[in-house]
């Protein structure tokens, strides 16, 4: 079953009278349980692409089926709830709340949804220990290790039990020995059935992936599977 | 609904570390809204007093009198046309007390102003009331000492006196000032009573604490010619619903003693501290929306800071409202966030507002008779949350209506 169907999406910046194509064209169907890899010179559109596919933007024109259904005109609150229930976000720098503790960040999500407090907490608590926290529930993101931040970025995408990851160079900002042990969580992640794409510019990173696609100028240049 | 309550608990807790994380600035900023409550608190309770004050004094008149007298107190009348007007005599007194059916008392009275001695001590300017000892049933008078003078006393125009309490305490530093004697223009009145403290500055001269009421017959023996000035005539009605009725059945008594025709009019008015009420309530009623609009701008002074601070906080919070976005917050949930916090500062501030308006209302109450009610406090509560909401508004807006993607690569 296929989670994403984009046909010919383009994303345009008008910056004054230029205009710069971000992304020209792309047509993609990712399926269920995929596991991608979107690779790419800098500003040849992947971060662009990865937030359409994470409904915060919109694109300037074409067509996007998440599920089956067309999220291109959806309202800004039922994007919010598509972010919400089905896409899980990893980022470059972590982004988590400075102020809250590992616990919080990772409960925030299942507030937004409305979920009862103890079964919430209670997820939250095992899906932190999923991810090898759980004698870390009560530190702030100031008082985690990069690795660890990110472990618990992985759990805040992970516990709505989301449809797809999303991770934008969830390793850039760690050491190759660090970075390798969040490929491992992400391996372990698809291997439960999760759906992953997730940008690098590291082919060493790419390698875990089983499929990979390579974009130049916003075009798709290269869509291939990786053995 | 039990998203609403989440969100509304998410608020809190955001909005109680926003604080902890800036605290002086929370401090500062707070201020402004403090100051403010704290000025709406005291004003209200300010004004409060001054009504109670007010209230207390008139009663200290008796509240159900009528005063029939050449002048109208407070009217349109031209003044000309009361000038006019015959003079009120004592002869028409008596016709009158003798008519009257409904008044619990009727007493003349003519007011005299002049200097009162005893010893090197004086008062200048005082109020001298001349009536009967009547006079005494149309007020609520307390005696600290001595009592009203009599009815012989009266009738045979004796140079005897009662004295307010700031009138005594001025001319007798010590106690006991009844059976001595005090001068005015060099005539001797005994002291016969002293008045308990009645007590309401707002009232000026005709304050009872700073009169002093002698017999009508002494004041035109001694002071005035009898055909020289109009008295008064003060009514006590029986209680405050039998007030309209002695009103009217007074107008009829003196039309019959002035032998006016049916379309003739009234040449005497009938005056009632409704009057003075109106008065009251003509000249404190500028000063009450004045003092509340002063006190509304400092309000206003503390909304602006808030604002000013919540737009800063909304800024330097840019990158957390994007990570807020990506992960599901809605519009409505961002825009909630920031109105609470907004409004969890005003209320912090307004209830510390409060704290100081209390312990400064000790102070005033040392000249009012006030202190905060629980109603101010209901008031000043409401008015800092919705401050605070109003305050918080535009910031939250901003907040909530942030692009995700941009708001996420804000530096
Ligand atoms: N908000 C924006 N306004 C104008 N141009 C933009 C904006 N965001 C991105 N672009 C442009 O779109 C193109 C693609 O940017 P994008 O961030 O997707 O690149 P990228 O592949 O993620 O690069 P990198 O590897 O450096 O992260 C770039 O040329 C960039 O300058
Ligand atoms: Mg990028």
């Amino acid at each position: 079953m296929n989670i994403i169907n984009l046909e010919n999406i383009t994303r345009i910046y008008q910056l004054g009278s230029e205009e710069v194509r971000a992304l020209d064209g792309i047509s993609l169907r990712i399926d269920k349980n995929e596991y991608v890899a979107i690779m790419g010179p800098s500003g040849s559109g992947k971060s662009t692409l990865m937030n359409i596919l994470g409904c915060l933007d919109t694109p300037t024109s074409g067509k996007y089926d998440f599920k089956g259904i067309n999220v291109s005109d959806m309202s800004d609150n039922e994007l919010a709830e598509i972010r919400n229930r089905e896409i899980g976000f990893v980022f470059q720098t972590f982004n988590l709340l400075p102020r809250s503790n590992a616990f919080h960040n990772v409960e925030l999500p299942l507030i937004y949804s409305g979920m009862h407090s103890l079964k919430r907490k209670e997820i939250a608590k095992e899906t932190l220990t999923s991810v090898g926290l759980e004698d870390r529930l009560h530190h702030k993101p100031s008082e985690l290790s990069g690795g660890q931040r990110q472990r618990v970025a992985i759990a805040r995408a992970l516990v709505t039990t989301p449809s797809i990851i999303l991770a934008d160079e969830p390793t850039g900002n760690l050491d190759s020995k660090t970075g390798g042990d969040i490929m491992l969580l992400f391996n372990a992640i698809h291997k439960q059935g999760n759906t992953i794409i997730l940008v690098t510019h590291e082919e060493y990173i790419a390698k875990h992936a089983k499929r990979i696609i390579r974009l130049l100028d916003g075009k798709i240049e290269i869509d291939e599977k990786n053995e | 609904m039990s998203n609403y309550l989440f969100e509304f608990k998410e608020g809190l807790i955001i909005a109680f570390k926003a604080i902890r994380a800036n605290k002086a600035r929370a401090i500062l900023t707070t201020l402004g809204v403090v100051i403010g409550i704290c000025a709406v608190a005291l004003m209200s309770t300010t004004i409060k007093g001054i009504d109670i004050a007010f209230e207390e004094g008139i009663s200290s008149l008796g509240s159900d009198n009528l005063y029939i007298d050449k002048w109208a107190w407070f009217s349109d009348e031209e003044f000309w046309k009361m000038r006019n007007r015959k003079n009120l005599k004592l002869s028409d007194y008596e016709k009158f007390k003798h008519l009257a059916q409904l008044p619990i008392a009727v007493a003349p009275t003519l007011w005299i102003v002049k200097k009162v001695e005893y010893g090197n001590n004086y008062v200048e300017g005082t109020l001298i009331t001349g009536s009967t000892n009547e006079y005494l049933k149309t007020t609520n008078f307390d005696f600290d000492e001595g009592r009203f003078f009599s009815a012989i006393e009266s009738k045979s125009s004796r140079n005897v006196v009662v004295l307010g309490k700031e009138v005594a305490d001025h001319l007798f530093k010590s106690n006991n000032a009844s059976e001595k004697y005090i001068k005015i223009r060099g005539i001797k009145f005994k002291v016969v009573g002293i008045l308990k403290k009645q007590g309401s500055n707002l009232l000026g001269n005709f304050n009872p604490d700073k009169q002093v009421y002698m017999p009508i017959g002494a004041v035109f023996k001694h002071f005035e010619r009898a055909s020289h000035r109009s008295i008064a005539i003060i009514i006590r009605a029986q209680n405050t619903s039998m007030v309209e009725a002695t009103k009217e059945e007074a107008e009829d008594i003196m039309r019959r003693i002035r032998g006016l025709m049916y379309d003739e009019e009234n040449d005497f008015s009938i005056n009632q501290q409704e009057g003075l009420t109106q008065n009251y309530n003509n000249v404190v009623g500028v000063i009450k929306i004045a003092g509340l609009l002063i006190t509304g701008l400092s309000l206003l002074v503390g909304a602006i800071g808030i604002m000013n601070i919540m737009f800063v906080s909304v800024k330097e919070r840019t990158r957390e409202i994007g990570i807020r976005k990506a992960i599901g917050a809605k519009k409505r949930t961002i825009l909630t966030q920031f109105i609470t916090e907004a409004s969890t500062i005003c209320l912090i501030g307004g209830l510390i507002g409060l704290i100081l308006a209390v312990l400064l209302s000790m102070v005033i109450n040392k000249f009012l008779p006030t202190s905060i009610q629980f109603d101010t406090v209901i008031l000043a509560i409401i008015i800092s949350l919705i401050t605070g909401i109003l305050a918080g508004f535009a910031p939250a807006y901003t907040a909530a209506k942030m692009d995700p993607v941009e708001a996420l690569r804000y530096e």
